[in-house]
């Protein structure tokens, strides 16, 4: 057994994207010892890639919004599936959140007073999006980053987690290795802020950076922590789809926000054809009110290019099978049509730039080519509304990693905020937690032993499997099995793929020594893209009904019996167990936040 | 189709070779890509960082036939494909592995600017910003942290200078000392501390930069035309001395 170096610390938060930096930001204003763990370097974990803005109710672009509204639409856009107490929180945390940033230096795009301006988004009533053009995510990270390396946090970069530490049912740390040298390293804690993001990578096609791999959705499974709804995966209706090394690489809503239209291979905006019932009363249903609506007419319905992304992209799906798509299978995004070049260059700049770079194209001229891309996990570790714990003592998580405030489908902009209102809330009751336990419990020397002879196995040389072709062969199975239309016949035969594949993930092999080993840290990845795919199909498989980002061909309707119900999965002896539990009813003073009535035009 | 001859540095702190390795070329493919299936199909252990893939992460810099650039950006059909394509680290930093170096420094540095000190909130509990007021400064915020910059500046590359901020940290101590929140003077700073004299304005760094930002034109000069003026020019000197007025 190798003797490893030892971290000690109150709080360790894993991941330093938004949630993660904001967990360990208010975990420190508590006053205690705070470690944070990230991937890759700091200010480089997926939040930088968020682009279109991130929701709160401020009321600057339009002031009828409000905190009410927001919750509405959010249950709305989840398709009522949501934790209605954690929307409940979020929205009515959401505006602070978003203000306290501009104390630590973020500069927002501005309304004519002088205020932080609004963008209009998928789902959302009102235009809600803070934003600064379309690298918002930027933004965020950096800002958090720059403020957060001044409260006394210890940031270990490129460092990555292998399990977490339990021991006596509590969380006491975790194990891991320094990429640059392979060494292990023990990292002590009274507790655990999970803050790992999501796991489109275990999609072929997908907007996340390597790091999306589910390792917390798998870390906190391993703990014995419940996870939820993870049948719920977002596919993002605009992702490239040209040329094919750019596949998935995201176009931001915000493209649609700023006017563009989706439109088939005969030039019809089809959206138009998709309008469900439910979104009727308040989308335009002709092109000349949809046009009314960009030029700021108060009175006109929202354009269809803005219903939510679950069924933007069904649709655009659909008019691909119906044979109209475009030349490399998507469709067109135009906004050329709609803008003039200078206001596309000020408020899509990095779009512009992708298209001109990546694909010869110049959108202030010509159409994009786009079609659907794995986007964001809406299910994840189970928490408590207010305090972000898990099922599993002093283990909390944050952010993409943890499940119930999207629901069914999460809407754009939501993404960014949750980093912030339950980054928040995670790192604030760390902190509480850590100070109520006396002492750090010590983890046994089996348990390390354990997890070292674990964490070297790939290095075996008897085992032969390639980890990069592996993991191929499992974005290609979700893709084809289990990814934006499924059946259970296809989720049979994915699940038995997958057992396949699992058996294979105990024969990767990595060449080569411990030393920034990609080869290596993609085999310990893998093992945790293997649990969540599982997790993914069975929840899918059990859900008979199509909802929000769950659409079944063999169930195209939505059951109103399942609308009460989540799904859960949990750990027992060793198996994957899946549970269905009704939700606790809405209470009254909700409830009534559904049927509002919204002002003037309705 | 076509296959393409990739040299790319492998080897540890320094001591190392090109390896040869030939990569299957497809329509609008990247460096990156070639450097992933160079990964997949010949050299798992083929030392790399990469995030996003899609030039706003800053991790994947490197030297491509010998200009620093971000490999995710970088389309093969811009290199001249009837030779080798060359793939080196950066060279102004500490060698780690392979394509890998130890940017450590930079975070350091970082660490060294004074965070925002902004003013009071107005009565109603807001900030009031005019857009035109703080386009400048977001045209630095767009920095993706790459740190091309720092690796083609000659100050940090041939001189190694270490009182030296380097492009990076100047524009993200303009983007402070431009905000319209902030309180602090970093006048002094600048001068003592970051070096900016240092700079002598060949705009290496804003050639490289792969958000095409103006560092040398928008932030180094202007920059270098306050330390002057509150440092080197006697008028200046006098007025501050008799009204003692900060920033």
């Amino acid at each position: 057994m190798e003797s490893y170096e030892i971290k000690e610390h109150d709080v360790l938060v894993i991941g330093a994207g938004g949630a993660g930096l904001r967990a360990a930001i208010e975990a420190s204003a508590q006053g205690v010892s705070v470690g944070l763990v990230c991937k890759s370097l700091l200010g480089k974990a997926h939040t930088v890639m968020a682009e279109g803005g991130m929701a709160a109710s401020l009321g600057n672009t339009d002031p009828r919004d409000n905190w009410e509204v927001h919750f509405r639409d959010t249950i709305r856009g989840g398709k009522h599936l949501n934790n209605w107490r954690m929307v409940e929180i979020f929205c009515r945390e959401a505006a602070e959140r978003v203000a306290e940033l501009e104390e630590w230096g973020a500069l927002f795009d501005r309304t004519k007073e002088g205020l932080i301006a609004q963008r209009n988004f998928g789902g959302h009533r009102y235009p809600r999006l803070a934003h600064v053009g379309d690298r918002t995510g930027l933004e965020l990270i950096r800002t958090l980053q720059n403020h957060g390396i001044h409260q006394g946090i210890d940031i270990y970069m490129e460092c990555c987690i292998v399990e977490l530490l339990k021991e006596e049912g509590r969380v006491c740390g975790a194990f891991g290795f320094w990429r640059e040298s392979g060494q292990f390293v023990v990292f002590r804690a009274k507790s655990v802020v999970l803050a790992t993001g999501g796991l489109g990578k275990i999609f072929r096609v997908t907007s996340n950076s390597w790091e999306g791999t589910g390792d917390g959705h798998a870390l906190a499974y391993r703990t014995g922590a419940e996870l939820t709804d993870m049948e719920f995966v977002q596919f993002h209706p605009t992702g490239m789809v040209w040329p094919p090394s750019v596949q998935g690489i995201l176009v931001t809503e915000g493209v649609r926000g700023e006017g563009g239209v989706l439109k088939n291979s005969e030039g019809r905006r089809f959206m138009f054809d998709y309008i469900p019932e439910t979104f009727a009363a308040e989308t335009s249903d002709t092109e000349e009110e949809a046009s009314r609506w960009l030029s700021g007419d108060p009175e006109a319905r929202r354009p269809p290019e803005l219903l939510t992304r679950d069924v933007v992209a069904r649709a655009i799906r659909s008019e691909r099978l119906a044979g109209r798509g475009s030349p490399h299978g998507g469709v067109f995004l135009d906004i050329a049509g709609q803008r003039d070049a200078e206001h596309i260059k000020r408020k899509i700049p990095s779009m512009y730039h992708q298209f001109k770079k990546l694909s010869n194209l110049d959108i202030t001229t010509t159409p994009m080519e786009v079609g659907p891309t794995c986007h964001y996990m809406m299910g994840g570790v189970r928490v408590e509304p207010e305090t972000a714990m898990s099922t599993v003592e002093g283990l909390f998580a944050a952010g993409e990693v943890a499940g119930g405030l999207h629901g069914a489908n999460r809407l754009g902009g939501n993404s960014l905020t949750d980093l912030l209102v339950f980054g928040t809330r995670a790192g604030f009751h760390a902190a509480k937690y850590s100070r109520e336990q006396s002492d750090t419990i010590e983890p046994s020397k089996q348990l390390l032993k354990k997890l070292e002879k674990l964490a070297l196995e790939p290095f075996d040389p008897e085992r032969t499997e390639n980890p990069y072709a592996l993991m191929a062969d499992l974005q290609e199975t979700m893709e084809q099995h289990i990814g934006i239309i499924r059946t259970s016949d296809e989720m049979e035969k994915g699940i038995e793929l997958l057992k396949a594949l699992k058996i294979r993930g105990e024969r990767v092999h990595t060449q080569g020594n411990r030393q920034y080993n990609p080869a290596w840290h993609y085999t310990l990845d893998l093992r945790n893209m293997l649990c969540v795919a599982e997790a993914i199909s069975l929840s899918a498989l059990k859900r008979e009904e199509s909802r929000g980002g769950h659409t079944r061909e063999d169930f195209p309707e939505s059951s109103d019996s399942l609308e009460k119900v989540n799904t859960f999965i949990r750990e027992q002896n060793g198996s994957m167990i899946h549970e269905n539990r009704e939700r606790e009813p809405m209470p009254e003073h909700l409830k009534i936040l559904m049927n509002l009535p919204l002002k003037k035009e309705q | 189709m076509s296959e393409t001859l990739f040299k790319v540095f492998r080897g540890e702190r320094a001591k190392g070779e090109l390896c040869e390795y030939s990569v299957e070329v497809t329509e609008g493919m990247v460096v990156l890509d070639a450097i992933n299936q160079i990964q997949a199909r010949h050299a798992n252990d083929l030392a790399v960082r990469w995030n996003c893939k899609a030039g706003k992460c800053g991790s994947c810099s490197a030297e491509v036939n010998g200009k620093p650039s971000l490999m995710c950006m970088t389309r093969m059909d811009e290199l001249p494909l009837d030779k080798p394509v060359k793939i080196e680290p950066m060279r102004s930093f500490p060698h780690i592995r392979d394509l890998v170096t130890d940017v450590s420094r930079n975070y350091e540095i970082n660490q060294l600017i004074r965070p925002l000190k902004p003013k009071p909130r107005e009565a109603d509990g807001t900030y009031r910003m005019q857009q035109k007021d703080i386009e400048r400064i977001q045209e630095f915020h767009k920095c993706i942290e790459c740190f091309l910059c720092q690796n083609v500046c000659h100050v940090m590359r041939d001189q190694q200078v270490k009182e030296f901020a380097g492009p990076r940290f100047l524009i993200r101590i303009a983007s402070l000392a431009m905000h319209p929140l902030d309180t602090l003077n970093r006048l002094k700073e600048l001068k003592d501390v970051f070096g900016i004299g240092y700079c002598n304005i060949t705009k290496c760094c804003t050639e490289v930069c792969p958000e095409d930002i103006a560092i040398t034109d928008n932030a180094i000069i202007p920059l270098k035309e306050r330390v002057a003026g509150a440092f080197y020019d006697p008028l200046a000197w006098l007025w501050r001395s008799l009204t003692s007025v900060s920033k």
